[in-house]
């Protein structure tokens, strides 16, 4: 059987092995994803004599501001983690990936607080244009960061016995679920001024 | 595919014989084995689901593009192995689905494959398992075609460069960046409507809409209008996805067959990556009709204009290929020369579809529908039958039987026109699409009705024409397996062919180290000992 060439090693005319140039692609398309639905806000919002269409927005900015304070955080744990592996530190590794953990354990529940007070306010989704959008992006943005949660805590638990025996590539693995956490990151920040401030 | 087309025809037999009782199925249907116009409906937005999420991307792009793709580039499989299987089994799930939605009380989704709003929301049940099948289904496509570019970009083998891939690997590679970049705003679009079916939220619905006589009730605000352009900006490249690897498989034939090299290979190339690259920005010819301003109009006929030019240069190029060649007239050849006349009606009945003043009263016309069934039906159809009639000695070790081919062939090329051929004169008339009644209530249509009965015959006897084909392909699967099958029935030069045995190694694909020492289609080059030059040889 012949092997996969370039799984681990970088190809040299791209510089990238396999997995890397999957992340990015994927995360291309996911941008083509959020950018529709920021598109769809923009004509929404465009459209309607006032905006938000049941007047003064009643969302909760200052537990935003920590959320975000809180990702921006857990970007940078990430990358440390990755480094921490590159210098052969595995304990660092373990340390920054649990901040990582911890981190977007605590942006869910903030925003598992910030949904019930809304839906115990009676507002829902279908109440107008602006909390349908609002409970749409957030909600799909939530769905990211549970999976990214779940990809980093199998990196972080189970899936740590690769480091024994193809440390290279458990490397990678890494730093590959970095990208995309940084993309989680990234939209979050579009979306909290979009949102909560403008 | 087949239930798609078993679809149409029930279809058929409603618009030649209206309200009266359907043959052999009917039974299935209702009690009285009527077509009811509900049913209508939903038989015809599924017909057209089913034959393209369902049918013709996933042969194309899932099974030509990940079978073929890496043999052609000399990769000893998929960059993802993994990810491919989840691809498969993810599209599976969304097939489910959306046959599942049969079932459904209220019957499938019914507001056409477009699935325009208000009316796809205010809509049955069937409606929500549309969008959660597409939802797997353009997942499923989101993870096959990152895989095909990784494949494409990273696993080359030393000396395959750029400009020495086969075009069909090209046409691959942009078919998957317009998936990758085209679906996600649909999933977008869909996971809006989901929204609005299922939080009843109103993106897409506008205040004071009345149903029935009575106003929904919803927070309003929203716009129809949304869901179109969102759609559309998917669903133009989609039409893209459906003909360029088409286009990549009769180049390959096509070379293969005159034993000559393709005219004009670079602009070929070129022009499969403007065409990709255009399709992003054509996307409101769709919806002229809609209103939006003659600027908008202006800008995007001009852009569907611009879009026609490398079309017709790889057209052309095929065509010149054929000049001086000597041609090798065998099934995947004919079903490659059958495409380049139907595409050709195909793209030229389009212009005038393009241009906002011809729009206007074409559209929604049975005009419409022969036009782009002449793309996609003979098109993309056409050009899979000769993928597939090309590379099944490679799959199979066998060559499928030549005479059953042929009488595939000719049959299909007669009855596709006599089906699609009468919808130009229909549209003309101005017979619009979607009735099922075929038109009888309308006094304009009733001069040309007379087709309806035509059309359907012929729809019938092409699928009675696809079973010498079916017939074909269950006896050569059932033949021994040849352990000494020869490796380059076609004598073709590309590394698929020369370099692995038929068929391929189970793991790794070929059984040797592979260097690429020149282009793709190096035929009868003058001084060579034989009248093809493979890749792999110095």
């Amino acid at each position: 059987m012949i092997e996969i060439p370039y799984n681990v090693k970088p190809r040299q005319e791209t510089g990238l092995y396999n997995a890397k140039l999957g992340i990015w692609l994927f995360l291309a398309s996911e941008v083509m994803l959020f950018g529709g639905l920021f598109s769809a806000y923009v004509l929404l919002r465009v459209g309607s004599p006032v905006w938000p269409p049941g007047g003064e927005a009643q969302l909760n900015i200052p537990l935003a501001t920590i959320n975000t304070f809180n990702l921006i955080l857990s970007s940078w744990t990430i990358v440390k983690s990755w480094i921490a592996l590159k210098e052969n530190d595995f304990k660092g590794f373990k340390t920054y990936m649990g901040i990582t953990l911890l981190c977007s354990l605590i942006f869910l529940v903030i925003k598992y607080f910030e949904y019930s007070a809304k839906l115990h306010h009676g507002i829902f989704p279908s109440t107008d244009n602006f909390y349908g959008i609002y409970f749409t992006l957030t909600g799909l943005h939530g769905l990211h960061v549970i999976g990214g949660l779940i990809v980093n805590f199998y990196l972080w638990g189970p899936g740590k016995k690769m480091w024994k025996s193809e440390p290279e590539r458990f490397t990678n693995r890494v730093e590959v679920s970095g990208l995309y956490w940084h993309f989680v990151d990234l939209v979050w920040i579009f979306l909290f001024p979009t949102l909560y401030l403008l | 595919m087949l239930f798609g087309f078993v679809l149409m025809m029930i279809m058929r037999w409603q618009l030649a014989y209206p309200d009266t009782p359907v043959p052999f199925i009917g039974g299935l249907l209702s009690e009285d084995k009527l077509l009811s116009p509900d049913m209508y409906n939903a038989f015809g937005a599924m017909h057209g689901t089913i034959m393209i999420f369902l049918g013709v991307v996933p042969i194309l792009v899932g099974a030509f593009g990940n079978y073929v793709v890496p043999l052609q580039i000399g990769a000893p499989d998929m960059a993802f192995p993994k990810l491919n299987m989840a691809s498969y089994w993810v599209y599976f799930v969304g097939g489910i689905v959306m046959f599942a939605s049969f079932f459904m009380e209220g019957g499938p989704a019914a507001s056409g494959w477009t699935m325009y709003p208000p009316l796809s929301i205010i809509a049955e049940n069937g409606e929500t398992v549309w969008l959660l099948g597409m939802v797997f289904l353009i997942t499923s496509s989101l993870l096959g075609s990152m895989n095909i570019i990784v494949t494409i970009v990273q696993l080359r083998p030393e000396g395959l460069t750029w400009m020495r891939l086969p075009f069909f690997v090209w046409a691959q590679l942009v078919t998957s960046f317009l998936l990758v970049l085209a679906f996600p705003p649909l999933e977008a679009a869909a996971v809006l409507q989901i929204m609005d079916r299922i939080a009843e939220t109103s993106f897409f619905m506008p205040s004071g809409l009345v149903v029935g006589g009575e106003v929904v009730d919803v927070a309003g605000g929203g716009s129809p209008l949304l869901w179109q352009h969102l759609f559309w900006f998917l669903a133009h490249p989609e039409v893209y996805v459906l003909i360029l690897p088409g286009m990549g498989i009769v180049a390959e034939v096509v070379a293969n067959n005159t034993r000559k090299p393709l005219w004009g290979y670079k602009a070929l190339v070129y022009s499969v990556v403007f065409l990709g690259f255009m399709s992003f920005i054509v996307w409101a010819h769709h919806m002229f009709l809609t209103g939006m301003g003659q600027a908008m109009s202006a800008f995007f006929q001009t852009t569907t204009m611009i879009i026609s030019i490398p079309s017709v240069i790889i057209l052309s190029a095929l065509l010149i290929s054929l000049w001086g060649g000597s041609i090798r007239f065998n099934t995947p050849m004919l079903f490659a020369l059958g495409w380049m006349p139907m595409f050709g009606i195909g793209g030229l009945t389009g212009l005038p579809l393009g241009l906002a003043p011809t729009d206007i009263p074409l559209h929604d016309t049975y005009y419409v529908i022969g036009h782009f069934h002449y793309v996609v039906a003979p098109g993309s159809i056409f050009a899979i039958f000769a993928g597939i009639y090309y590379w099944f000695p490679k799959m199979t070790g066998h060559k499928l039987n030549e005479s059953l081919g042929k009488v595939h062939f000719y049959f299909s090329f007669i009855f596709m026109n006599g089906i699609f051929m009468p919808m130009f004169i229909q549209g003309l008339a101005g017979v619009s699409r979607r009735l099922a009644d075929g038109g009888a209530s309308y006094a304009h249509a009733l001069e040309v009705l007379q087709w309806n009965e035509f059309m359907s015959y012929s729809a019938w006897f092409l699928g009675l024409a696809q079973i010498p084909f079916i017939i074909n392909i269950v006896l050569t699967i059932l033949k021994k397996r040849d352990e000494n099958a020869e490796r380059n029935p076609w004598k073709s030069t590309t590394i698929e062919w020369n370099a692995a045995p038929s068929p391929p190694i189970a793991h790794g694909n070929f059984d040797k180290e592979l260097t690429v020492y020149r282009g793709p289609c190096e035929y009868s080059v003058p001084g060579a000992n034989k009248d093809f030059s493979p890749q792999t040889e110095k």
